[in-house]
């Protein structure tokens, strides 16, 4: 008895030194707290993760790629137009798609190397690239207060862009190429507004629009067509300008004081020999010896010009190229232009064949039509453009084309005696085809060969400004170009298949 | 070991420490406990405007008009939320008044959300259905609130529970899988994921076993160095526990269901912690988690490539692929900013597949915006504080641990879902509580809701002596 009542007392105080020892044993109230702060420290990572990506990364995720919802938000209005004189040349239809308005296009072809296109698949090009902003409406412009939208989230209903275009001159260059591959540029002279802007053979962009199977054809069609109706020739495509460059050429030569008399006679040998090799470079017609500019100019010897530029010198001929905006790779009105260029690493033959616009010697059509505008204007370079303004969608101006900068190309006296020359290439030379009854009009025509041993057709090129019987300066200046005007290589001269699209043109414009 | 549902258990409760329980004089008068079912009904009003202002507000920003179904819509969830209302006034009249209010609020959302991304799947409508299994939901509640009287009863039921639990957890494998687990079972044309009841069913279980053997598991087994607070358990208490917790995790590993078993896992060592206070528990669980996460994550290539989706979320689009799911997610929330792009204005259906179930919260947050989704968070938050906050007013331990599992169940549901949907965790898919799309989901939490409110009751009413537990 006593002895199992010992044995208790020993478990009894084994028990409670256990009870000692087990003190790190925490109370349930107090777990249950450390749980709860638990609980509460999970969802207060998930707040604050909640705030990373809402806030903190919120932009970076909103502008990946793949995240669809600014191409949703971007085809969820109609799009703004763009429109040439107070019409509408693009408009928009509902799909009820999740990309939901489609673009579409009055006269797409026509119009085509204007506006670009916008697809829904492809992406936009030219003006639709350009005046994005404007026409998709994100252009913080657009915004009745500065960052209203990004508080009330709203969204801007597209704007407008008003082309420069005159819709009868465009019209006219294109019925004038008639679908022969080609490219007329035409500006105002005194201004750089581009009045016309074409390219054959078109396409039309809105082919172009929309994301459905349709699409995707017609982009397979168009890239695989070897007549490459989606490039715009005349901005993106430069062409050996051939004698039209004799402009360039001629106002070196006088500006530089090479030639300080039109009709006095030059000292040029026909055939004329190549400095430094044996090469004889000849005319196409006869009577080119010792020829005076004036008529050297006039029926475009081509043994004169070369030996001008040789006399000139690579230095004057270049800085008066680039005077006229030869080997500048920034021109944008507003969308990128191909440079121009002339080659200033050359010996003296390949200066005397860069000269009358051959060798490495590249034009756009447009670069040809500032050079015709330089002469017309006074011997300043119009910077072109194409945009005259954008508005909101209520026609609001948002902004309107600044004054641009003029460059000199050459000295006025200069530019006065280029326009009796250019004159007397329509009045009584190779641009006859050119001459419109009632207006004073310049040109210079050209056909510049290309191809391995220049055996390409060639190219058929006319240059020219008019002016109005009323007019106080010229109001129009036209590159036009035609690719393969015919296989018969002899009717391919500028003056008989590019001049009368050149005419064409100065017609729409000066009849207005 | 001792069987569940004895009171030995008792003896190791903290009475001699009575600042840390309830009032400690039960023979002085019981002061007024204040039931504050007005409240209760006041905020159940609250949530059902709001969620009827929320379906209006889809309509009027897609078509420009109120949605025909509006009224019904308000009158239906209105009615279901005061009968329960009542059903808690007349059984439950002490019982916390933020629970309800809070589940009918975040029910009320969730069909709104539904019902809107409806709107970008004509044919294949789910609102209807789920505000079908709402209705169930709220009449199990009431069931629930009505004919359980005492939350002790469950006590008795710990091992009928894990067997149900069990049963459920094992029934999928012998259905075809869905989009990769086998975690429904179809019957009468009804799916169902017997694994959400499983949830409750263990909870259940696992607060009755460890009410019982507290004592063996706290005060048992050897530290692991001197001087250290860390103490393992014995193997043979750990046992049992350890075998169905692994056989759980097992069933759901073979059904490919890895949120849930995250959540199993995750209750698991909570509740032993709180049961037993030891560290160790934690140190075991954090082990057993990195072991398990590690294996997991490397040999199963479901879970591997969630993995890598998590640790690069755009590896698919540099891949030239598109975005994954987690990207669209991801896209979705970023596009809600701050205050989202509005209901019905955004574009979380580009998610795709699921976009009404794992990933609701995503179009929560692209269109009610960081406040709106910070603000159901709060709501979880608050949920699971309610019940943690019944688990602190109670005496029995069983009904400790039950709200403590309870409300951890809620909290970890939403973490590892609304983590995995925000990048913050790899992604597995599990419903949103309440929010999302899913009939057993709804009934299940709508469950839980009528048992912590059962044990808000009984801690409310310890103040007048009536739920006490007989010493």
């Amino acid at each position: 008895m006593k002895r199992t009542a010992m044995k208790r007392t020993a478990a009894n105080s084994r028990a409670v030194r256990r009870t000692v020892k087990q003190r790190t044993a925490r109370p349930m109230t107090r777990c249950i707290r450390h749980a709860a702060v638990f609980c509460a420290l999970l969802l207060l990572a998930l707040l604050v993760n909640i705030t990373r990506v809402q806030v903190v990364q919120a932009e970076r995720y909103a502008d990946n790629p793949a995240n669809r919802r600014q191409v949703i938000a971007r085809y969820g209005q109609p799009r703004g137009a763009i429109l040439v004189g107070d019409r509408p040349v693009t408009g928009s239809t509902d799909t009820g798609g999740r990309l939901r308005y489609e673009r579409t296009y009055r006269d797409g072809p026509l119009y085509a190397p204007i506006t670009g296109f916008a697809s829904q698949v492809y992406g936009t090009t030219f003006l639709e690239h350009t005046e994005d902003g404007i026409l998709s409406g994100t252009d913080s412009l657009l915004s009745p207060l500065p960052l209203w939208n990004d508080v009330t989230r709203a969204q801007n209903p597209g704007g407008k862009v008003v082309t420069t275009i005159d819709a009868r001159a465009q019209q006219a260059a294109y019925d004038g190429l008639d679908g022969r591959k080609g490219a007329v540029a035409a500006v105002e002279p005194s201004t750089g507004r581009i009045l016309a802007l074409v390219s054959t053979p078109s396409y039309d962009p809105t082919s172009l629009s929309g994301n459905g199977r349709s699409v995707e054809r017609s982009w397979r069609r168009l890239n695989a067509d070897p007549d490459k109706p989606m490039l715009n020739r005349a901005v993106r495509q430069t062409y050996p300008p051939g004698s039209t460059f004799k402009v360039v050429t001629a106002a070196a030569a006088l500006d530089a004081g090479v030639v300080t008399d039109l009709d006095e006679r030059t000292h040029s040998p026909d055939p004329y020999r190549l400095p430094g090799t044996s090469t004889r470079l000849t005319n196409e017609g006869e009577g080119c010896a010792d020829v005076s500019m004036r008529e050297a100019f006039t029926w475009s010897c081509n043994t004169v010009f070369a030996k001008l530029g040789v006399d000139v010198g690579v230095t004057d001929l270049a800085a008066t190229a680039s005077g006229f905006g030869f080997n500048d790779p920034g021109l944008r009105i507003p969308f990128s232009v191909a440079p121009s260029t002339f080659d200033t690493a050359v010996d003296k033959a390949q200066l005397a064949l860069s000269s009358i616009g051959q060798y490495n010697t590249r034009a756009t059509p447009l670069q040809m039509a500032m050079v015709a505008a330089a002469v017309a204007n006074g011997g300043q370079v119009p910077s072109p453009y194409l945009v005259e303004r954008t508005t909101t969608a209520r026609g609001t101006t948002v902004a309107t084309s600044s004054v641009r900068r003029q460059h000199r190309a050459m000295h006025p006296a200069t530019a006065v005696r280029m326009r009796e020359l250019m004159r007397d290439v329509v009045e009584r030379g190779t641009g006859r085809n050119g001459a419109i009854p009632g207006a004073v009009v310049g040109g210079k025509t050209g056909t510049a060969q290309h191809g391995i041993g220049n055996a390409g057709v060639p190219y058929a090129w006319f240059v020219s400004w008019a002016q109005g019987e009323r007019d106080v300066q010229p109001s129009v200046a036209v590159a036009v170009v035609v690719e393969d005007a015919s296989a018969d290589r002899t009717d391919i001269s500028g003056g008989g298949v590019a001049a009368p699209i050149a005419r064409g043109v100065m017609e729409a414009v000066l009849g207005e | 070991m001792t069987k569940p549902g004895s009171t030995v258990a008792t003896e190791y409760e903290e009475s001699p420490k009575p600042w840390l329980s309830e009032p400690a004089d039960p023979s002085a008068p019981a002061p007024r406990v204040p039931r504050r079912r007005g409240i209760e009904l006041a905020l159940i009003v609250v949530a059902v405007l709001l969620s009827v202002y929320g379906y209006c507000d889809v309509g009027l920003a897609r078509t420009g008009t109120v949605p025909p179904g509006a009224a019904g819509y308000g009158a239906g969830l209105g009615v279901l939320a005061l009968l329960a209302h009542l059903a808690v006034r007349r059984r439950a009249p002490c019982a916390d008044p933020l629970l309800l209010p809070i589940g009918v609020l975040l029910n009320g959302l969730g069909l709104v959300l539904i019902y809107r991304l409806d709107l970008e799947t004509p044919g294949h409508r789910a609102a209807p259905t789920q505000l079908v299994w709402s209705t169930v939901g709220m009449a199990l509640f009431i069931a629930v609130v009505v004919l359980l009287r005492d939350h002790r009863v469950l006590q008795r039921y710990a091992y009928v529970s894990v067997a149900a639990a069990l049963v459920l957890l094992t029934l999928p494998i012998f259905f075809p899988s869905v989009n990769g687990a086998r975690i429904w079972i179809r019957i009468a044309g009804f799916s169902i994921q017997p694994g959400e009841f499983a949830k409750v069913l263990l909870a259940v279980f696992f607060a009755a076993y460890l009410a019982a053997n507290r004592g063996a598991l706290a005060y048992t087994g050897r530290r692991i160095w001197r001087f250290s607070r860390l103490q393992l358990p014995t193997g043979r208490v750990l046992g049992p526990i350890v075998a169905i917790w692994l056989i759980s995790v097992g069933v759901l590993v073979l059904e490919r269901d890895l949120g849930t078993s995250l959540l199993f896992f995750g209750l698991f060592v909570v509740m032993l912690y709180v049961a037993t206070g030891r560290t160790g528990w934690i140190a075991v669980g954090l082990l057993l988690a990195g072991l398990g996460a590690f294996a997991v994550g490397t040999l199963e290539p479901h879970v591997h490539s969630r993995v890598e989706d998590w640790l690069h979320p755009f590896a698919t689009i540099e891949a030239g692929q598109g975005p994954n799911q987690l990207s669209q997610s991801l896209f979705a929330f970023a596009a809600g900013g701050f205050l989202g792009t509005g209901l019905g204005l955004g574009h979380s259906i580009l998610i795709g597949f699921a976009a009404k179930s794992d990933f609701i919260l995503a179009t929560a947050g692209e269109e009610l915006g960081l406040a709106g989704l910070s603000a159901i968070v709060i709501l979880y938050a608050l949920l699971v504080e309610r019940g943690y906050r019944a688990g602190l007013s109670l005496r029995d331990p069983f009904g400790r641990l039950l709200a403590v599992g309870l409300a951890s169940i809620v909290a970890l549901q939403v973490f590892v879902i609304a983590g995995g949907v925000s990048g913050l965790i790899p992604l597995t898919g599990m419903a949103m509580p309440f929010l999302a799309q899913g009939g057993s989901s709804v009934v299940t939490n709508w469950i839980i809701v009528a048992l912590l409110i059962r044990i808000s009751d009984s801690a409310r009413r310890g103040y007048e002596g009536e739920g006490r537990p007989t010493p």
